[in-house]
């Protein structure tokens, strides 16, 4: 089915499936229960989900299959963001030109940036990524910020030019917006019983483009090209031996690689008309790799779940505070309620570095491949289990 | 221990059956009827505190939190009403407001415009705040005031000090109560010319972002009028962490004041170096070398420790003040979490009571009814004297506090001492000064 | 001409602290493959034992003072601290005053069982197992090993000064003929530098001199070789790994009155120290040592205004622009080895 293998187009029609019911998946409490607190399905969180797994899967065809480890990768995030705000400033704030844009930019970037640290491998070439990626940031952030806004990032502004779209009425903000028949931010809501459930258009428009690059991504890994590319991870010197050139190949997959991660970007300030330049820092690319590498690096899936993953406890575990705690133990007896409340606050709220740190090392400790493998082992206990109830439904009739 | 439900837009939805699909092209549903984002029920309304919980800022972040839970236990008539009692408006009665109880959020903006964007946006959209508040930066303040200006809240800002948050960045939906580099240069300098003559020459070492250009230029405009010149002004990056190699050629620069425009921990690290340099004990073109940190906080002063004895600077409040107000605040703080607040702290609880009470004026939660009490609000007995709230670009003018550091502290908060509290008609600017040029406040909007 | 002398001192003593920090890491990633993100936070955690002896020192009883008042109006607590008791004031305040001297006592023991709790505990599994996850257990443990210390420390920096003897700079230039004031150095920033020399010189010369640090040296070569040998050098790793904390420690127990500490300072250093290391070339220590030095001093001439307003930008940028010309004209950096984490 288009293309794909069977194991795969189930796959994909899982994550379709998966993206596409996130609104329920995401917000299993009902409103007003104080489990609600866990609740992601919000539009914010749920674009967050598919941008930064786009971004993660990108990273992945060049890691995944190669073995090179870019730790620059979130310089081609913000180059991306950047392109499309400027795209939201001087034309128009229709999505489609700002992230063709940003694709393109980041496109650009990347194949100068891999041209020149792809002559380097290993931990080489690690640093050359990083390099320019701390290079980009510092200049965005001091000398560039007439380009990039500095500190306070890159927005649009009431007064910017806009060629394509009619000024604006006075008090409308600019939004960006889908050819003008949909605002990223038109959402439409369903209660059902204490449920409520958002349906948001930036989110759906996310969701899927991150269909299509997870369809990409799985052409990719599948195709001859891919294969080249797991050889050059495996033993590059034997493959240069059999008289193919490593570079091309590398440097193809380092571009598309940045390209996702600059779709990324685009996406990014398309649901959220704002860049910084924090997003090209250090710690963001070390980011992506964590990501990639938490969920299972080199799987299809794994990049996706490890970036939803961090994105959930930035934005889930941080907002616990006191009073929560307080809301959810208010029947224990005082003395006890403190007590459990006192052994927790460290590992919420403030504290969800923390909670993060251990749980990094507790995935790696004993999940060696990753998020997947904790998903395979618990596939594989099921599966254990099923001839069991088989047997057991078996007997059972006889009595 | 009250029970509490941090759910989408409170108790709104709990118990209601099964009500097919509610369509809004909006950023998020508001009632029908209420023609504004976020609207509060009848029982409960929810205020967004969205502060640094982690990174370098991350205590003066708690501080701020302290200050909000204050303040939300004093509009709901907990405590002993702390400023609410010294306030001038008296609308305020302790039920919440308009008798509804406060409830609130809490998120961690990390000091990074990004997620603090995120951070808001799930305030907005998830909980249901009327209003965000809090911050630490200029950056994270300018990010969540057009976050707030496209969803259709207020925001309240935090501590942010650059020109830019009321100047060429300011939006109709966002308030800041904290003064900004204009104000700690024009307050500074006639302190500086009269303790360190007006004959003298500064070289500045200016943090590289934009905050530190607007405390530059403030600072250089202001002392340069009154006859200093300006040697060398030198950016640093913001990711410096030792500074040695920007202080050493200071002394033989012909250069007798060094002006450090810098902020949280590099400010802390400067100062540091300079001292270490000995810059404080030396001479230079037959004067005592002096150095100014145009904005001090004294959590950050407790960083650099003895080495901000005898540096002046300037600072939106401080807990040692004698006024009703502020010994008010520094009482119920201090009672409740055994030490005094810092600026950061103040200003969070000064901006969360005035737009409690501008809600009780305006007798609604929309945001354009709010904005409309807040512009050109004359208030007093909040800390800072006689305060107005502008409503050409929505910036509090009020006193401002040059301080210096003590000499010999009586306690471990005890940082800072009082020189001068400048009075509020030498720190007034027009609103198209030219440092703040460029900016268009636009007009309110209320989302829906 | 002293402008420049002056950068190169400034150089020297940033280099010495860029040069400790990357020999350790050096140890530990070089040579025993180990891609160790939380070095940083070991340099973190001896500038904190710094701090916690100092903390200590004061330890303290209150006693209340009726001639004063706090901020609140109550009769204030003074502080006395127990030093005070035991030796008299004096006494004390010198013992309190040379806090972070006396720290290194304490730094080695400290940081060494750290090193061998975190070798023998975590990073032994991890030998064998891709670089990836290296990176994500030892991010996760400097996540960890950081949130602990803001759990009790706060995020603020803490001042923890020189000794008084050491405040003040050393005028250079009058002894060389220049003006008064044109080159000045801190004093404890020259007790920093003389302090790095001494321990990448007993690093050297312990490996260089010693049995133990030849087959350890051996077994950085070809660890195969030696091991069939019968010598057991895992263990010989371990040490060599406490010996990596415990330098890591001692530059940031030194470090502490230069900048006061605060609990992402070994955030700040651990991008900057891979550089150092990588630009330096996998697997030697000289070259760690060497890059160190070389980047400091580059750093220092890049902040002169003089060659911003020619570059604007380029002390943004300095480091990270000579890593790219250096990895580019030298494929493994100063002295790399062929072979070392090439893959």
């Amino acid at each position: 089915m288009l293309g794909l293998e069977k194991k795969d187009f189930r796959l994909l029609l899982i994550v379709v499936a998966l993206t596409m019911l996130a609104p329920f998946i995401l917000n299993p409490f009902p409103e007003g229960s104080d489990m609600a607190q866990f609740n992601a399905g919000y539009p914010d969180l749920m674009q967050r989900f598919v941008i930064f797994g786009i971004l993660a899967i990108g990273f992945n065809i060049l890691f995944g299959l190669t073995g090179y480890l870019s730790f620059g990768h979130a310089a081609f995030l913000g180059v991306g963001s950047y392109a499309a705000v400027w795209m939201f400033k001087l034309l128009s704030m229709n999505v489609v030109p700002a992230i063709l844009l940003s694709v393109i930019i980041a496109g650009v970037f990347a194949l100068i940036i891999g041209y020149v640290s792809l002559r380097r491998s290993g931990i080489y070439f690690s640093i050359l990524t990083l390099a320019f990626a701390q290079m980009s940031y510092a200049l965005a952030y001091s000398v560039l910020t007439p380009l990039t806004g500095g500190e306070t990032g890159l927005q649009p502004k009431p007064g910017d030019p806009r060629i394509l779209d009619g000024a604006l009425a006075p008090g409308e903000t600019a939004t960006p917006g889908f050819f003008g028949l949909f605002d990223m931010r038109d959402s439409l809501e369903l209660s059902v019983g204490g449920w409520v459930f958002t349906f948001n258009v930036g989110y759906y428009f996310a969701a899927v483009i991150m269909i299509i690059a997870f369809y990409i991504s799985i052409r990719i890994f599948r195709s001859p090209f891919g294969m080249m590319l797991r050889a050059i991870k495996s033993n590059q010197t034997r493959m240069s031996y059999t008289g193919l050139n490593a570079r091309p190949y590398t440097l193809a997959a380092f571009v598309i690689s940045g390209m996702y991660a600059g779709l990324a970007g685009g996406l990014l300030v398309s649901m959220d008309p704002q860049a910084g330049a924090e997003r090209m820092f250090w710690t963001a690319s070390g980011e992506i790799v964590l990501m990639t590498i938490l969920g299972g690096a080199g799987t299809l899936i794994g990049p996706v779940l490890g970036a939803g993953f961090i994105k959930y406890f930035e934005n889930i575990v941080s907002k616990i505070n006191k009073t929560t705690l307080e809301g959810w133990f208010y029947w224990m007896p005082d003395g006890i309620e403190d007590v459990v409340i006192t052994i927790i606050y460290p590992f919420v709220g403030k504290g969800w570095h923390l909670t993060l740190g251990l749980l990094f090392m507790l995935v790696v400790i004993f999940l060696p491949g990753g998020l997947v493998e904790g998903g395979q082992r618990i596939a594989a206990a099921l599966k254990r289990k099923k001839p069991d109830d088989a047997k057991s439904s078996a007997t059972e009739p006889a009595e | 221990m009250t029970k509490s439900n941090f759910s989408r837009r409170g108790v709104l939805k709990t118990g209601a059956i099964a009500s097919a699909g509610l369509a809004l092209p909006t950023y998020l549903r508001a009632d029908g009827h209420s023609g504004f984002t976020n609207a509060p029920g009848d029982s409960q309304v929810i205020l967004g505190f969205n502060v640094p919980q982690t990174g370098p800022y991350a205590d003066e972040g708690a501080d701020e939190l302290r200050a909000y839970e204050l303040a939300v236990e004093h509009l709901n008539g907990g405590g002993d009403g702390g400023m609410l009692g010294t306030f001038s408006s008296k609308v305020l009665d302790g039920t919440g407001i308009l008798g509804r109880e406060v409830k609130y959020v809490t998120g961690d903006t990390q000091t990074k415009s990004d997620a603090a964007r995120a951070s808001a946006r799930s305030m907005i959209e998830k909980d249901g705040a009327i209003m965000i508040t809090g911050g630490s930066s200029s950056g994270v303040a300018v990010a969540v005031q057009a976050l707030c200006q496209e969803a259709g809240i207020i925001f309240m800002a935090g501590l942010t000090h650059s020109n830019d948050t009321t100047g060429k960045d300011k939006r109709a939906n966002g308030f800041r109560h904290f003064f900004n580099s204009y104000m700690s240069g024009a307050a500074l300098a006639p302190v500086l010319a009269a303790n360190y003559g007006t004959d003298r020459k500064a070289y500045h070492l200016t943090a590289d972002y934009n905050w530190g250009y607007t405390t530059e230029e403030a600072v250089k405009s202001s002392t340069e009028a009154l006859g200093w010149e300006t040697v060398n002004a030198v950016k640093t990056p913001l990711t410096q962490t030792d500074f040695s190699s920007y202080i050493a050629p200071v002394l033989n620069s012909g250069a007798d004041v060094l002006v450090l425009n810098h902020y949280g921990g590099n400010m802390v690290n400067s100062l540091t170096n300079a001292v270490q340099f000995g810059l404080r004990e030396a001479q230079a073109n037959g004067q005592n070398f002096e150095i100014v940190v145009p904005l001090y906080s004294r959590l950050m002063a407790k960083g650099a420790g003895a080495n901000v004895k005898g540096i002046f600077g300037s600072t939106n409040w401080h807990w040692s003040l004698q006024d009703e107000g502020s010994k008010a605040f520094v009482r119920s703080f201090g009672t409740k979490y055994g030490f005094p607040p810092s600026q950061a702290a103040h200003t969070t609880y000064v901006q969360t009571l005035l737009y409690a009470d501008a809600v009780t004026r305006a007798n609604s939660f929309n945001p354009c009814a709010v904005a409309e009490a807040l512009e050109d609000f004359e208030f007093d007995g909040l800390g800072n004297g006689k305060t107005l709230y502008r409503g050409d670009d929505h910036q509090c003018f009020k006193d401002v506090l040059v301080v210096k550091g003590k000499e010999n502290p009586e306690n471990e908060f005890d940082l800072l001492e009082i020189v001068e509290v400048t009075p509020v008609d030498q720190v007034t600017y027009a609103p198209d000064h030219p440092q703040f040029a460029g900016g268009d406040l636009g007009t309110c909007n209320p989302g829906a | 001409m002293d402008q420049i002398i002056l950068q190169i001192l400034n150089g020297l003593d940033k280099g010495s602290a860029y040069a400790l920090i990357a020999l350790g890491l050096t140890l530990i990633f070089g040579t025993l493959g180990v891609v160790n993100f939380a070095h940083g936070a070991l340099f973190m955690m001896g500038a904190f034992v710094s701090v916690t002896v100092s903390k200590l020192l004061t330890l303290s009883h209150k006693v209340v003072d009726e001639t004063r008042t706090d901020f609140l109006g109550n009769p204030l607590q003074v502080d006395v601290p127990y030093v005070y008791d035991w030796f008299g004031q004096g006494a004390g305040d010198a013992i309190i005053d040379w806090a972070v001297p006396i720290s290194i006592i304490f730094a080695i023991p400290i940081m060494v069982t750290i090193g061998f709790i975190m070798e023998r505990g975590l990073i032994k599994h991890f030998y064998k197992r891709p670089h990836a996850d290296q990176i994500l257990v030892t991010f996760g443990l400097a996540i960890v090993l950081q949130e602990v210390i803001k759990y009790f420390y706060g995020a603020n920096p803490i001042p923890t000064p020189a000794p008084s003897a050491f405040t003040g700079s050393f005028d250079f230039g009058v002894a060389f003929g220049f003006d008064p004031n044109a080159i000045i150095y801190p004093y404890w920033r020259l007790v920093y530098f003389f302090f790095s020399v001494i321990v990448i010189g007993a690093v050297f010369a312990f490996l260089q001199f010693t049995t133990f640090g030849m087959v350890v040296r051996a077994g950085m070569a070809d660890r195969e070789t030696v091991g069939m040998l019968g010598i057991n050098i895992d263990k010989r790793f371990t040490v060599m790994f406490g010996i990596a904390a415990a330098v890591a420690g001692l530059a940031g127990v030194m470090y502490v009155p230069i900048n006061p500490p605060n609990y992402h300072m070994g955030m700040d250093f651990l991008v900057l120290s891979f550089v150092v290391v990588v630009v330096g070339g996998m697997g030697s220590l000289p070259g760690a040592v060497a890059a160190g030095f070389l980047l400091g001093i580059l750093e220092s001439f890049a902040s002169m205004s003089a060659v911003i307003n020619i570059l604007p930008g380029i002390n943004q940028i300095i480091i990270y622009l000579v890593a790219i010309i250096i990895l580019l004209t030298r494929p493994r950096g100063l002295m790399g080895r062929k072979g070392v984490m090439e893959e």
